[in-house]
């Protein structure tokens, strides 16, 4: 899910950028420097985890999970709460004997980053949220464990398959770093259009699936006094949501790629990467954003949307559980995929697809295999179902929830979207890979929208910020093909 | 001193010194070590860089932006809290009419004192929320809704205060000077009360006008508190994180376009968002060394000499 403005589960707006915790953090800057003594003093005494919390491995017990060990679980507790959590350590205890400390925060950086340094990190740990720890930092410090080894696990549910194979498709890249799949991203999203059902069918709009019949959509809006698009300006990584798809769908997957690559041709030269931005600046060129859309917080935008304010709005599934809310009992919120420009190579139906909320199991962890087996039975039917139940999303787990379930409409009709879209589905890494590059890139496009550049200087500050990064050494172990 | 006595102050001296060599000095050692390495701020691994970080910090735009705006609010916070907090606390305490005593505040004083306190009490958390409700960018906004009201904006086009670049420092600095101006006003009041009466009216039965009793006595008077006015708002400007990372757009803060980035936000993102903490570090050397500096200069310039009464 990306960068790290990535808002999925945060439930307000103050609690986001929660200004206490980030004055504290300040004071942090010296902590770690602190932990140096330790370390130094401690170093090479821990390389034994493993030793007593690993049991008799067998067929049901893959890892060698211990009877009486403890696990230390610390789980972002945003938007989705962290309930769900706390049924499967529950879970976990009947079934294992292990008990957890269970830690639930906003605060990963805070709380966590001293721990990884000193070398004491927890076992296992949803680093999500405005406050997460960069995966992209944490893998290169080396941090991470390679999570292969679950995913090569026979399944719980069926012993005949490999864990990996019982996923989505596709969901297991977003957690990729140099090859390897070092987070696991757990829920399934997909991003987009937003629309309210009960306002469209009262204006009697169609869903649009051309740009053109999007325009006419923003212009009919416009002239009854509601904005045609919103997005939460103060955060410019949704209306990058809007953008990239564009260039995506137009260009199709090579487009993508080029960007996620690091080509020098990624944006300036590229038809499709110019077509999408001037398309996105016509429509702050004729007044089709929501008035003051741009200084908004995500709260205070979405908020607007849900009063009928606007017509549509970009931002990934996460949408409908931040506004439980302040969404009307019947504003039947949908999902539409981003209309297309003349030409494209993907189809309407395409979406961008994949998952978010990573999960990471440290290297130093320790008791590593109850963590492992932590892991594995997350990415069983039954725990996925107690996630959808308490958090009223989807996982990465192809099937994975129950019918008995009832989902909200908005969470339904990403459900249809992605049945829909089969096998076209596509998915950025750049935001995982180079939170600099794609800070640079939201910055740019903060500056699009308030008409302060035109789409050529867009261009060119975008590919700016994909040939600094190139420069980095480091860049070139990320590729894909 | 008689001998021993050395012995004894030192005795009580150890454990504080020890305490804040551990906490403070060494730390500050730490970060200086640290700003010399590559260290990616996630493990203790790293490598020995030289001043590499330094160099590079020079030639980063968005760092040497970001000191010069710190140096633009160095430069008018304090000067327009202090001038503000000293004519409110003249007004308060010197400023009324003269009446048969001669010296008294306005009418009300004792009222106006406690209002302009309130702002004080209020913590930067509060105030970035509290201000992020007037700035905010539609019709929903306080200062928006007002303009908006009198016809002065157009309510498809309002004004999105803290997404204009040549406007953004501003509404930042405005939000800190209504923090600071009660608190100082209460210490200058403080100061003017214990200059003696006497001085006062022996300067209005002199003819002296309350322009001139307040240039000829209030301020050489209280020149020690403005001086310490003038560093804590120095050292305050230097800082500004919390405003800027809660009320501004980008990861913590500095937006639009880095145009109301501080040193404080740049380290942060760099810190923590980048993992570039090596670099970050070198970030925080800088600005310890220039608040250093201001601190020293501001001492330095307004030392006077010192009128015992």
């Amino acid at each position: 899910m990306g960068s790290s403005s990535e808002p999925t589960t945060t439930e307000g707006g103050t609690s986001r950028r929660d200004l206490i915790k980030r004055s504290a953090a300040l004071g942090l800057i010296t902590v770690p420097t602190m932990s140096f003594l330790s370390a130094c003093a401690s170093g090479g005494g821990d390389d034994d985890s493993g030793g007593e919390t690993k049991g008799e491995t067998s067929e049901k017990n893959p890892f060698g999970v211990k009877k009486g060990t403890k696990l230390d679980v610390v789980v972002f507790k945003g938007g989705y709460g962290d309930d769900y959590a706390k049924a499967w350590e529950a879970s976990f205890q009947k079934k294992w004997g292990v008990t957890s400390t269970h830690t639930g925060t906003q605060e990963i950086t805070g709380k966590l980053q001293p721990r990884f340094n000193a070398g004491n990190p927890p076992d296992i740990v949803d680093d999500s949220g405005a406050q997460q720890i960069p995966i992209d930092v944490l893998h290169k410090n080396g941090q991470l464990l390679d999570l292969a080894e679950v995913l090569d696990a026979p399944s719980v549910d069926d012993p005949s398959k490999k864990v990996r194979d019982t996923l989505i498709p596709g969901t297991l890249d977003a957690g990729m770093q140099g090859g390897k799949v070092v987070a696991l991203n757990y829920i399934y999203t997909v991003w987009g259009l937003w629309y309210s059902g009960k306002l469209f069918e009262e204006k009697g709009w169609e869903a649009p699936k051309t740009w053109e019949d999007f325009l006419a959509i923003c212009k009919d809006a416009k002239s009854q006094g509601i904005g045609g698009l919103a997005h939460q300006g103060k955060y410019p990584y949704y209306i990058n949501v809007a953008i990239m798809d564009l260039i995506a769908k137009t260009g199709g997957l090579d487009a993508m790629k080029a960007i996620d690559n690091l080509e020098p041709n990624a944006f300036v030269g590229s038809e499709a990467a110019t077509a999408a931005v001037e398309a996105i600046y016509e429509v702050v060129e004729k007044g089709y954003l929501m008035p003051g859309t741009n200084g908004l917080t995500h709260t205070e935008s979405q908020t607007r949307w849900n009063q009928y304010k606007a017509a549509f709005i970009t931002s990934g599934s996460w949408l409908e559980n931040e506004q439980l809310k302040t969404t009307p009992e019947d504003f039947d919120m949908k999902f539409l995929p981003m209309p297309l420009l003349p030409d494209s190579k993907l189809p309407f139906e395409a979406i961008r697809a994949g998952s978010g909320e990573p999960f990471i199991i440290p290297a130093k962890a320790k008791n590593l295999p109850a963590a492992k087996e932590f892991m594995r039975m997350m990415l069983s039917k039954e725990w996925s179902t107690l996630f959808a139940k308490e958090a009223n999303s989807l996982t990465i787990l192809a099937d994975g929830v129950d019918d008995s379930v009832q989902l909200r409409p908005g969470t339904q009709s990403t459900v249809e979207a992605s049945k829909a879209a089969g096998d076209n589905t596509f998915r950025y890494l750049y935001t995982e890979w180079y939170s600099e590059m794609g800070t640079a890139i939201e910055n740019a496009s903060n500056e699009l929208m308030a008409k302060r550049i035109q789409p050529k200087e867009w261009l060119k500050r975008a590919q700016a910020a994909v040939d600094k990064q190139a420069k980095d050494p480091e860049s070139k172990k990320n590729r894909r093909d | 001193m008689r001998k021993g006595q050395y012995r004894f102050v030192a005795g009580f001296l150890v454990v504080p010194v020890a305490l804040y060599m551990v906490f403070v000095i060494w730390p500050y050692i730490q970060t200086f070590g640290y700003s010399l390495t590559d260290w990616k701020g996630q493990s203790q691994e790293f490598s020995f860089v030289g001043l590499d970080n330094y160099t590079t910090l020079f030639k980063d735009d968005v760092f040497m932006g970001a000191i010069w705006h710190n140096i633009l609010f160095l430069i008018f916070i304090p000067a327009i809290t202090i001038l503000l907090a000293l004519f409110f606390a003249f007004m308060l305490n010197a400023g009324g009419r003269g009446r048969a005593g001669g010296v008294a505040g306005v009418a009300g004083s004792g009222f106006y004192k406690i209002v302009y306190f309130f702002p004080q009490v209020l913590s930067l958390a509060i105030l970035a929320v509290l201000f992020g409700a007037v700035y905010r960018s539609d019709s929903g906004g306080m200062l928006n809704g007002v303009l908006i009201k009198l016809g002065l904006v157009d309510e498809g086009t309002p004004v999105e205060w803290l997404n204009e670049p040549n406007m953004v420092l501003w509404a930042l600095m405005a939000v800190v000077v209504w923090h600071g101006v009660g608190f100082y006003l209460v210490l200058f009041s403080a100061a003017m009360q214990s200059i003696p009466r006497d001085i006062y009216e022996a300067a209005l039965i002199d003819g002296a006008s309350r322009a001139h009793t307040f240039f000829r006595i209030t301020l050489p008077l209280l020149w020690d508190s403005v001086q310490t006015a003038w560093v804590y708002l120095g050292i305050a400007a230097m800082d500004m994180f919390i405003l800027v990372t809660t009320m501004t757009s980008g990861d913590y803060g500095g937006g639009p376009d880095h145009h109301s980035e501080v040193m404080a936000t740049v380290m942060m993102r760099n810190f923590l968002l980048y993992g570039k903490s090596g670099y970050a570090c070198a970030m925080g050397v800088i600005m310890l060394l220039l608040t250093l500096i201001v601190s020293v200069v501001t001492l330095r310039a307004t030392r006077r000499e010192r009128i015992e009464f």
